[in-house]
C-alpha cells in the first residue's frame, strides 16, 4: 500500500535535502529516546507497542485521490501523543515508518528522514502542543477530551502534509513551476478530509479508553497529579 | 503468536541469502538504496546495472520474478504521480505523439519510477529472506536504542493480537444477528473501534505480564539471537552487492 502523499518514495526529493532532514530526524529521535526512556514503565511499554500496532494497521487504510495521483492515509500522531506522550509517541510513529520502509517498501529508505520529520516529528509535536493547550481550556469531560482529540488529530494531519509541500519546494526533483501552489492546495484539501476521519477515530478511541481506564491516557496523567485508577476489567469478552 | 512467527512476505528457504545474519542484510539493503538514490537520473545504464544486481540476489535467494513483481504493485499510486509529471512540469517542452511534454517532467517521472522500483524490490528481497524476529535482532545488533527495538518488538507482537481481537468482535457481531454487506461492514467496525483498542490492550497487557514473569527485561533472551553475530566473512559476502552498487553510482556521478 504505497502512498505518495505521506510516504515519500525514493527519488521524489533530491539527495541533499533528504540528507539534511535525515540528520534533523535523527537528532530529534535521539532526544525522544533520552526523554522517552524515563517514561517507558511497565504500563507504557505494552501501550506503546499497541499504539504502534494500531497505527500500523490504520495506515493501511488509504484514500486514493485521482488528482495528480496524490493519496493519503491516517497518521496516528495525535493518538500516540494522547496515549503515550510526545516522546514515546514520536518514537512509535517513527518505528512504524521504519518497519514499513524496510520490510514493506512503503516509503523509500533514503527518504525515511523526510517521512519521519513530517509524520513522527511535526505531526506528533503539533498534536501534543494543541492537546496541552486545549486540555487546559476545555472542560474536563469526555466531550472536552473528544474535542481535544478531534482538533489535534485534524491539525496534525494537515501540518504533516504541509511538511511534504515545504520539502518538495526545497528539493523536489521535478520543477513544477507555478503548479507548486496547486500541489499545496490539493494536499491541504485532501488532508483536511483525511484529518476529519482521523479526528473521529482518535476521539472515539481515546474517549473509550479514558472512560474505562483513565490511568492509561498519558495526557490526562500529566495534568492530574494522581489519577485514581480503578482497574476495571472489560466486562465479558473472550479471554 | 507474535514476533516469533514469519510475516506474510517471508519466503521459507535455506538459500545463502536467508542464512546471512540480519544485520548484514539490513546494512547492505540501506547502503544499496542510498547508492541508487545518489545516482544522477540521466545515467540510464547505471539503473540497468542495479536491476541486474537485484536479479542476481533474487536468484540466489530463490525468489521468483512473478512473486517480486506482483508484490511490487504496492508502488502503483506513486507511479501515477510520475506519469502526471511530464504534463505538470515546467520548462523546456518536447513533442511526443503530438503532445507537448516537459523534458524535466519526463526525466523526473523516470527518476521516480526507476529509483522507487529499485527501492521497493530491495526491501521486498529483505522481507522475503528475513523473519520479523531476525529483523529485530539485526536492529539490536546494529546498536539501535533499546527503547526503539522494544517498541518494534511489541508492535509486531501486538499486530496479531489486534487482528485476532478484531476477528473475535466480528464473529460476536455476526452471531448476534448483524449481517453486514459490502461497505456497511465498516459501520459496525467504526462503532467498535474504541472497545477494540481497549480489548487488544488488556490482552496485550497480559501478554506483557506473562513475558515479565518469564524473565523479560526489555531485551530478547540470548536464545533468540540464534546463531551468533555476523563473522568478518559474512560481512564481506554481504558487502559485495552494495559495494558494486556504490562503484556504479560513483562512475555515473563522474561520467555525467
Amino acid at each position: 500500500m504505497e502512498t505518495l502523499a505521506m510516504h515519500i518514495s525514493n527519488g521524489i526529493i533530491d539527495g541533499p535535502v533528504a540528507a539534511v532532514f535525515a540528520a534533523f530526524a535523527l537528532v530529534v529521535l535521539a532526544l525522544c529516546v533520552l526523554r522517552g526512556r524515563r517514561d517507558l514503565d511497565d504500563r507504557l511499554a505494552p501501550m506503546a507497542g499497541l499504539v504502534a500496532a494500531f497505527i500500523f494497521a490504520v495506515q493501511m487504510l488509504n484514500f486514493p485521490l485521482l488528482t495528480a495521483g496524490v493519496s493519503g492515509h491516517l497518521l496516528g500522531g495525535a493518538l500516540a501523543a494522547l496515549l503515550v506522550g510526545p516522546w514515546i509517541g514520536a518514537l512509535c510513529v517513527a518505528v512504524v515508518l521504519v518497519v514499513q520502509a524496510l520490510v514493506f517498501g512503503d516509503g523509500g529508505v533514503a527518504m525515511l528522514g523526510l517521512n519521519i520529520t513530517n509524520m513522527a516529528v511535526f505531526g506528533t509535536a503539533a498534536a501534543y502542543l494543541l492537546i496541552a493547550l486545549l486540555l487546559r481550556v476545555l472542560p474536563r469531560t469526555p466531550a472536552g477530551l473528544g474535542v481535544t482529540a478531534f482538533v489535534s488529530a485534524l491539525v496534525s494531519v494537515v501540518v504533516a502534509a504541509m511538511g511534504f509541500v515545504v520539502q518538495y519546494w526545497l528539493g523536489g526533483t521535478t520543477d513544477l513551476g507555478g503548479n507548486l501552489g496547486g500541489l499545496a492546495g490539493t494536499m491541504a484539501g485532501v488532508h483536511l478530509l483525511i484529518g476529519v476521519g482521523e479526528g473521529l477515530i482518535t476521539a472515539t478511541t481515546v474517549v473509550t479508553v479514558a472512560k474505562v481506564r483513565p490511568d492509561l491516557v498519558y495526557a490526562l496523567r500529566a495534568l492530574k497529579p494522581v489519577a485514581p485508577a480503578p482497574a476495571v476489567p472489560v466486562a465479558g469478552g473472550a479471554r | 503468536m507474535g514476533a516469533g512467527h514469519a510475516h506474510v512476505l517471508y519466503r521459507e528457504s535455506a538459500s545463502p541469502v536467508h542464512r546471512l545474519p540480519p544485520e548484514v542484510k539490513l546494512a547492505a539493503m540501506v547502503l544499496f538504496t542510498l547508492a541508487v538514490v545518489a545516482t544522477p537520473r540521466a545515467a540510464f545504464w547505471a539503473f540497468g546495472g542495479y536491476a541486474l544486481l537485484v536479479a542476481a540476489v533474487a536468484t540466489l535467494a530463490r525468489v521468483g520474478p512473478g512473486w517480486l513483481l506482483s508484490r511490487a504493485a504496492i508502488e502503483l499510486p506513486f507511479v501515477l504521480f510520475a506519469f502526471a509529471l511530464p504534463f505538470l512540469g515546467a520548462g523546456e517542452r518536447v513533442e511526443v505523439a503530438g503532445v507537448a511534454l516537459s523534458v524535466d517532467g519526463l526525466l523526473g517521472g523516470w527518476n521516480i519510477v526507476a529509483k522507487g522500483t529499485l527501492g521497493v524490490l530491495a526491501s521486498l528481497l529483505l522481507a522475503a529472506t528475513t523473519t520479523t524476529r531476525d529483523l529485530i535482532v539485526g536492529l539490536d545488533r546494529l546498536r539501535c536504542p533499546q527503547v526503539v527495538t522494544q517498541i518494534a518488538t511489541f508492535m509486531l507482537r501486538y499486530l496479531d493480537v489486534l487482528v485476532g481481537e478484531a476477528r473475535r468482535m466480528r464473529v460476536a457481531r455476526i452471531s448476534r444477528g448483524d449481517d453486514p454487506r459490502f461497505l456497511w461492514q465498516l459501520r459496525g467496525f467504526a462503532a467498535g473501534v474504541g472497545s477494540l483498542f481497549l480489548r487488544a490492550f488488556e490482552r496485550g497487557e497480559r501478554v506483557y505480564l506473562a513475558m515479565l514473569s518469564r524473565g523479560y527485561s526489555g531485551r530478547m533472551p540470548a536464545v533468540w539471537q540464534g546463531a551468533g553475530a555476523a563473522t568478518a566473512g559474512q560481512w564481506l559476502a554481504g558487502a559485495a552487492v552494495p559495494l558494486v552498487a556504490v562503484a556504479i553510482a560513483a562512475t555515473a556521478v563522474v561520467l555525467t
